[in-house]
């Protein structure tokens, strides 16, 4: 727990509450209100945290011979709909509209929007949906493949992306970046690549002096029925998390997940194994800002006052 | 009965698609989910029983053992269906 140990420098974060911590990041210059919740610009030194967290990632991960992959924080339609999100988030989900009329309709788009009425009922689907985990994109490309090779398949992705959780506790955004390695395979390999992932989660939490601990976790599914998905998930423990106080200490935030997903991604967009069974899958995801607070929570809002030790596992440098 | 309420809950198995067997064949205690059940199948069967029989699981009962068998069904919903009400 965070109690007790207060930012050590830079006037610190010692926030009792999810505002007073988003009025300290903004007062900082590390977050930039836009007038939407949890939406925001981000200043200098926090973007160059973001950075070297990613940066911190990649040597973590330099052995692991993962294939980088890289998207544009969008999906097609059709990738979307068959990955399943419908099924478990239909309220987490953005899909992207656009103008689709003609001269008259623009008219009375401009009408609507001058005399302060709705004007988005002439918005039509453009195909587009925000992604909502920086993995999807990649099921289909191994799918496309063919089998796994005997060693299975690992890639590392991040993306820009997107829930529908209007907040204003300011590790919930609505956009944000995410880090992600995704372990293809057999289920012992992808259950290794969890396991060896918690281990170095713990690794990092030492590293970064955080008050971290590991928990079972689920997903946030949709309506009553979420409700025996998620027991499901928990009863199954297919989902990890590490949790770190930062807006609320009573309600720690999730940094870092780790999710076995069983055949479902392998089903969905046909992912076989090098004997020709359904895949299993895995990853481990990122909250690059959510981890980035977390520091400026624990350690004060100045990362140059940050003790040495901290500051040498950022930048790189031997301990 | 709890007869008559696996009647409903075969019924409504069968007309799921859900199962990888025949519902004819799936004895009141078979693991419905070593059978191809999976937790959005298990929420499927929720709805179609709550809109069939007019009732509601409360929260205590959404969970994987509740869905776990026919059995285990009927003795949810036989708690859950005043005793006149049963089919």
């Amino acid at each position: 727990m965070g109690e007790g140990r207060e930012a050590t420098g830079g006037g610190g974060a010692a926030a009792a509450s999810a505002s007073d911590l988003l009025e300290a990041l903004v007062d900082a210059g590390h977050l930039i209100p836009t007038g939407t919740p949890g939406l925001y610009g981000r200043g200098a030194a926090f973007d160059a945290l973001l950075d070297r967290l990613e940066a911190l990632f990649d040597r973590l991960t330099a052995d692991d011979r993962a294939e980088r992959l890289r998207f544009p924080p969008a999906i097609g339609r059709a990738l979307f709909e068959r990955s399943g999100y419908l099924d478990s988030f239909p309220h987490l989900a953005g899909t992207v509209h656009a103008f689709d009329g003609d001269e008259r309709g623009h008219r009375e788009l401009l009408a609507a929007l001058r005399a302060g009425r709705d004007w988005t009922g002439r918005q039509a689907p453009t195909g587009l949906v925000l992604t909502p985990a920086a993995c999807y994109p990649v099921y289909p490309i191994f799918a496309a493949r063919g089998p796994l090779p005997a060693t299975g398949g690992i890639a590392d992705v991040a993306s820009w992306c997107f829930r529908h959780e209007p907040s204003t506790e300011p590790t919930r955004l609505q956009l944000f970046r995410m880090r992600e390695q995704v372990r293809l395979g057999r289920p012992e390999q992808v259950l290794d690549f969890r396991q060896r992932w918690i281990e170095r989660a713990r690794q990092l939490v030492d590293m970064l002096d955080l008050p971290a601990r590991l928990e079972l976790a689920h997903d946030p599914f949709f309506g009553r029925g979420g409700q025996i998905m998620a027991a499901s998930q928990r009863d199954q423990r297919l989902k990890f998390e590490l949790v770190v106080p930062i807006a609320d200490p009573q309600r720690p935030t999730a940094c870092m997940s780790f999710n076995y997903h069983q055949d479902h991604f392998a089903r969905s967009f046909g992912i076989r194994d090098f004997e020709g069974a359904p895949a299993h899958t895995a990853c481990v995801g990122f909250g690059v800002e959510r981890l980035a607070m977390a520091l400026l929570r624990h350690h004060g809002l100045d990362p140059t006052c940050w003790p040495a030790r901290i500051r040498a596992a950022l930048e790189g440098a031997s301990p | 009965m709890p007869m008559e309420l696996d009647e409903e809950i075969r019924a409504v198995l069968a007309g799921s698609g859900r199962l990888a067997v025949d519902v004819a064949a799936v004895d009141r205690d078979d693991d419905l989910f070593a059978l191809g059940l999976d937790s959005h199948g298990a929420v499927e069967l929720m709805v179609a029983l709550e809109e069939r029989l007019g009732v509601e699981f409360p929260d205590r009962l959404l969970t994987r053992a509740t869905f776990r068998s026919i059995a285990a069904l009927a003795a949810a919903l036989a708690e859950l269906l005043p005793v006149g009400a049963r089919p």
